[in-house]
């Protein structure tokens, strides 16, 4: 068998292995955090009986080695089971708003990734002078702003001076793919200017390194075009590198981009998970964490995997 | 009526000025504050328009949040279900009760025994009659030995309910003279057979049906063409959108994608004010901030050091600093104007740093720092509200110093359980609720820990008491036990403030709770 699709099983199996891992140091985070989730639904209207009926009632006098294995059965036979705090089926809950996660994420990836690697290129060809102070200052400038903050200039700018695009930016079943953009426009230009930054710097650097090398100045003398250069000789063989980066900002328009969906109230997973653990509700947590970690792995050992096609190296090891 | 009353009324109509500024300037021409208020109530009320589709904006909703009424402890879920339910009577602004599922409500002359006959032709939006059956039936639910209901400790007086034809009986084990008041309470909303098989349904006999909802985004609602009440329900579609950020909120009001929003900032409400097609509306209710001492813990188990630190808060400088001047001053029992049977004769307690030094010496408080322990869930500007009694107290010369816990867990870690804390309380609709929650010394959240044997005879005598003056007496009696032995330290009553656009039309505000009770979306509706 060849030993790419060999090292794929075997990180996929890792990834598997580490996936059960994250379950585990999931249920142990939560056990640890004070309260359980009767408090935290009763809250300060908690009396006695009521935490009693309702500790009773949603089985948390179990011990808690009996409800991890009780969940672990359910769970790898694809049953994720009910919220502990709203009896709602988290499969299909989790499936709605899996799909507003990744609908962001995508628009926002859409846009800044090419966009951020033609920035980097713009500015390894212009090295040094001014078209590559200004991207890395601008974009640089972007990255500090925290994205709450981004988000209320934004708000501010494009809701109240320019009155064009909504706060609000919940999305719903039956809304047409046009309304969906819509409405997702502003936090989309917030995740576009908060991720541009780290993307473009590695592609800029990463070029540059490959640029001193001395096939680079063969191609110069051949005649080539600096751009022609850029694209032909210096970016393939700085891809490696380049998609590593993309992968994790990729990863984290998925999984981390909650501040976001608070800020303009967009109903995906990153509320539905900390609404949850605030709520101690278990089952949930459990399930929108194995998803982020699942989302990690993946595009992780994507990255990696791209990074040994690209290089001939690792390709044909001895 | 004269030129300048026909304007008002012209100006009422046309929905540019609130029921508030309207009564006061009828005052101002002669008229009667309740005559003033009803006219315009009629006046606006004729103007309603129907159609339309009506949204409030409301910070506290959770993907966690579930339509069981007994369950309801945020905004959302209860202006959600206010929507789609109905209680049997519903608490009026001044503190009147107005009948809803129940058409009459009698007592014995005891006020042990109370009758509340059932409106007749209701239905629930599943096409079932509203009977006296299911409304026991839901009492049951909240009350029996198995309840998970935040009602459970209000109604568990209750010793005998029975259902018969269309009259409820309920039958108490002591008199209480405002059992009523209990009954509008926002969990005891009627439900079918009482919720029990399905308390989450979202199926009631309010105005609105439940369509969609989606827990911690929106809840989708439409018109209840069958609903009983002609004053009710004029938009077609009501949606409750949950949005916790209080900037994206007040921005989602000023470009117009919601009509009404709850807990506008103080800090901002004047500047809002001024906003294009933003009106803001105040209730004064009996909502109130709090620090709460233990008075069984140390060093507050010590009337005298109480007392300093009661005396070492600057009231006044709250009010304006924490609530933007949205508010008024406590007197360190949690009771205000809002209640009917206000004793406003009771001195106003001010910061008086040499009286504090005075009772800070005489407990003999060994000088180790006082330790106030706050979260900013406590309460909006709470931490800020304990810094500056840090400062006022150390002014006095009290050592008191804060610790800053998290906001996750604060209510089931520190309140109740620290010895000096911060916290709120909502306010209740009568002074006896409000008592018996938190002041009565088996009351399962004295929060205070306080115990005095003649406050709670008193408050059970007042309970049924008949006589408005002699229950008067009484209240001023606990009012004043509390306020100089109590472990409760009250210095501001917080004012509703919320904002609505200029085209919703009917709004009055109701001090009883957000969103006029819950009710804005219900009572409202849009002008063209």
């Amino acid at each position: 068998m060849h030993p790419l699709i060999i090292l794929v099983v075997q990180r996929i199996a890792l990834g598997l292995i580490l996936l059960l891992a994250v379950s585990v140091l999931i249920f142990l985070g939560v056990e640890a955090l004070p309260g359980d989730t009767a408090q935290q639904i009763l809250g300060q209207g908690a009396t006695p009986e009521t935490l009693a009926n309702m500790r009773e009632s949603l089985g948390l006098n179990e011990p808690a080695l009996t409800r991890y294995f009780s969940w672990l059965g359910h769970a790898l036979t694809g049953d994720f089971g009910k919220a502990l705090t709203n009896k709602m089926d988290i499969a299909q809950a989790i499936g709605q708003r899996l799909g507003n996660t990744l609908f962001l994420a995508a628009c926002a990836g859409v846009i800044a990734v090419p966009f951020a690697i033609g920035l980097g290129l713009l500015a390894a060809r212009h090295n040094g002078r001014w078209p590559d102070k200004l991207i890395s200052g601008v974009t640089l400038a972007t990255i500090s702003l925290p994205e709450f903050v981004a988000a209320y200039f934004v708000i501010y700018l494009l809701t109240q001076v320019i009155p064009i695009l909504q706060p609000v930016s919940m999305v719903f079943p039956g809304m047409t793919f046009l309304e969906r953009l819509h409405a997702v426009a502003l936090p989309v230009i917030v995740l576009v200017m908060v991720v541009l930054a780290h993307m473009m710097r590695m592609t800029r650097a990463a070029i540059l390194n490959v640029m001193q090398s001395p096939y680079i100045e063969t191609a110069e003398l051949k005649g080539l075009s600096p751009m022609q250069v850029i694209w032909r000789h210096a970016l393939p063989n700085a891809v490696a590198p380049i998609v590593s980066v993309v992968v994790i900002n990729l990863a984290y328009l998925v999984v981390g981009v909650v501040v976001v969906e608070v800020v303009f109230s967009y109903n995906a997973l990153g509320q539905y998970l900390v609404d949850h653990v605030s709520k101690r509700d278990l089952p949930v947590v459990q399930a929108v964490g194995l998803i982020f970690a699942a989302v990690y792995i993946g595009l992780n050992i994507f990255a990696d995997v791209v990074g040994i096609v690209a290089n001939p190296r690792l390709r044909h090891p001895k | 009526m004269s030129d300048q009353m026909k304007d008002l009324v012209r100006l009422a109509a046309s929905g540019k000025i609130n029921r508030r500024a309207f009564v006061g300037r009828m005052g101002a021409l002669g008229l009667s504050a309740s005559v003033a208020g009803s006219m315009f109530g009629m006046v606006a009320q004729a103007q309603a328009k129907k159609g339309g589709v009506l949204r409030a904006g409301v910070q506290g909703g959770q993907s966690t949040d579930s339509l069981d009424p007994a369950l309801a402890a945020s905004d959302v879920p209860f202006m959600i279900n206010m929507t789609w339910g109905e209680t049997l009577v519903e608490l009026e602004p001044g503190g009147v009760l107005s009948m809803r599922v129940a058409e009459e409500v009698t007592s014995n002359a005891d006020a042990t025994e109370w009758k509340f006959k059932i409106r007749a032709g209701m239905t629930f939006h599943n096409g079932a009659p509203v009977t006296a059956e299911d409304v026991v039936a839901t009492l049951k639910r909240h009350t029996d030995d198995k309840a998970q209901s935040g009602a459970q400790g209000l109604v568990k007086g209750i010793a005998e309910m029975t259902a018969e034809g269309d009259t409820v009986t309920l039958k108490l084990a002591a008199a209480n003279a405002d059992l009523p008041f209990l009954m509008a309470d926002y969990h005891l909303i009627i439900q079918p057979g009482g919720g029990v098989d399905n308390p989450a349904a979202g199926i009631g006999c309010g105005a609105y049906i439940v369509k969609e909802f989606e827990p911690g985004v929106r809840c989708v609602m439409e018109k209840n063409p069958t609903y009983w009440d002609t004053s009710r329900g004029f938009a077609d579609t009501v949606e409750v959108l949950s949005i916790n950020d209080n900037t994206a909120r007040t921005a989602a009001i000023t470009a117009g994608q919601i009509h009404m929003m709850t807990r506008v900032d103080p800090k901002i409400a004047e500047m809002l004010a001024g906003a294009e097609g933003v009106v803001i509306e105040r209730a004064a209710g009996p909502g109130h901030y709090v620090f709460i001492m233990q008075c069984t813990q140390a060093p507050f188990d010590n009337n005298d050091l109480r007392m300093a630190l009661k005396l070492a808060i600057k009231r006044d400088e709250m009010v304006e600093k924490i609530l933007g001047g949205m508010g008024s001053v406590g007197n360190d029992f949690p009771i205000n104007a809002a209640y009917p049977l206000f004793d406003d004769a009771i001195p106003q307690r001010a910061f008086d740093a040499a009286k504090a030094a005075e009772h800070y010496k005489a407990s003999g408080h060994d000088g180790s720092p006082i330790v106030l322990q706050v979260a900013p869930a406590a309460f909006p500007g709470a931490v800020d509200a304990a810094n500056l009694f840090v400062a006022s107290a150390n002014e006095a010369g009290i050592p008191l110093t804060i610790k800053l816990e998290p906001d996750d867990g604060y209510w089931s870690n520190v309140w109740n359980v620290a010895p000096f804390c911060a916290s709120y309380w909502g306010g209740r609709p009568v002074q006896d609720q409000m008592y018996s929650t938190a002041y009565l010394s088996t009351a399962d959240w004295n929060d205070t820990k306080f115990v005095d044997a003649h406050f709670d005879e008193l408050m059970l005598a007042a309970r049924g008491e008949l006589d408005p003056v002699k229950r008067k007496a009484q209240y001023s009696e606990m009012a004043n036990i509390l306020r100089d032995t109590g472990g409760l330290i009250c210095p501001m009553f917080n004012d509703w403030v919320e904002g609505r656009r200029a085209e919703v039309g009917g709004w009055v505000a109701n001090p009883a709770g957000t969103l006029m009770d819950g009710k804005a979306l219900v009572k409202c509706w849009l002008e063209a």
